[in-house]
């Protein structure tokens, strides 16, 4: 069953690993496998489609349905919520006093 | 098709250092300082995110030269302690006022400094409706591509 299917490739840890990196900000293949116990033609195994534009080698991630939506706005909002906690922290300006 | 949809839900959390107002209005004021900036929906790259501070009022980006970009609307405006959002950015990342996903944002004072946030990005199920325009989100080579897309960098690295 294909919806089945989808949510055996996302569940996968190492492949929701490489999406979320790259709902984060473009990156190489290289970047992408730093610290996962993946080589990189494996990296490429779960981006699959690739096609190349002029010199680059585009890849990107074959996700389809609600369940990948649903993992596309989980990184998002992790993303998002990441860089509003920096910007609150680093803004606010506390009125300390030593205890 | 009749059977009930079954509802997904994004919740996600987090602890700011800081007091609830301020941590309110930093959501709520400042969202051009903290969105992604790949994830916008109007053609220019530098623009505005802007949230109008009542129930009601709309939710949209400003570009640089002008034009404006609805995301959704205000559904409840409870400074300092909840903000519910209406997110209408189709599949097709545009502007779709009959979709209605929801994002709700609850503001928890843990101490006098310690706020926790809770968000929760409801309704995408209703991108159900959208499973066409939804395929071409992962295949086009627009905005959502942008950051599904890794560029495997120059000639060199090709696999040949």
């Amino acid at each position: 069953m294909a919806a089945q299917a989808q949510l055996a490739a996302l569940g996968d840890p190492t492949r929701r690993t490489i999406f979320e990196r790259i709902a984060r900000k473009p990156m190489s293949v290289v970047d992408v496998a730093a610290g996962l116990s993946v080589s990189r033609p494996a990296v490429s195994q779960h981006l699959v489609r690739h096609t190349t534009q002029g010199t680059r080698n585009v890849y990107q991630i074959n996700a389809r349905g609600v369940e990948a939506l649903r993992a596309y706005v989980d990184a998002l909002w992790s993303r998002a919520l990441a860089d509003f906690k920096a910007v609150a922290e680093a803004s606010y300006q506390p009125k300390r006093r030593s205890k | 098709m009749d059977a009930a949809v079954k509802p997904v839900s994004v919740r996600k959390s987090v602890t700011v250092n800081a007091p609830i107002a301020h941590v309110f209005r930093t959501f709520t004021e400042r969202q051009n300082d903290w969105w992604p900036r790949a994830h916008h929906i109007g053609k220019c790259e530098q623009f505005t995110a802007t949230l109008e501070p009542r129930t009601g009022g709309r939710w949209f980006e400003r570009g640089d030269d002008g034009s404006e970009c609805d995301w959704g609307r205000v559904l409840v405006w409870q400074p300092p302690t909840r903000v519910v959002l209406q997110w209408s950015i189709g599949a097709d990342w545009r502007y779709d006022p009959a979709l209605k996903t929801e994002v709700d944002v609850r503001f928890v004072a843990e101490a006098q400094e310690r706020t926790r946030v809770d968000l929760e990005h409801r309704g995408l199920e209703h991108y159900g409706d959208q499973a066409e325009a939804m395929r071409n989100i992962f295949d086009s080579p627009g905005a959502w591509a942008e950051t599904l897309t890794i560029m495997a960098g120059a000639a060199e690295n090709k696999p040949s």
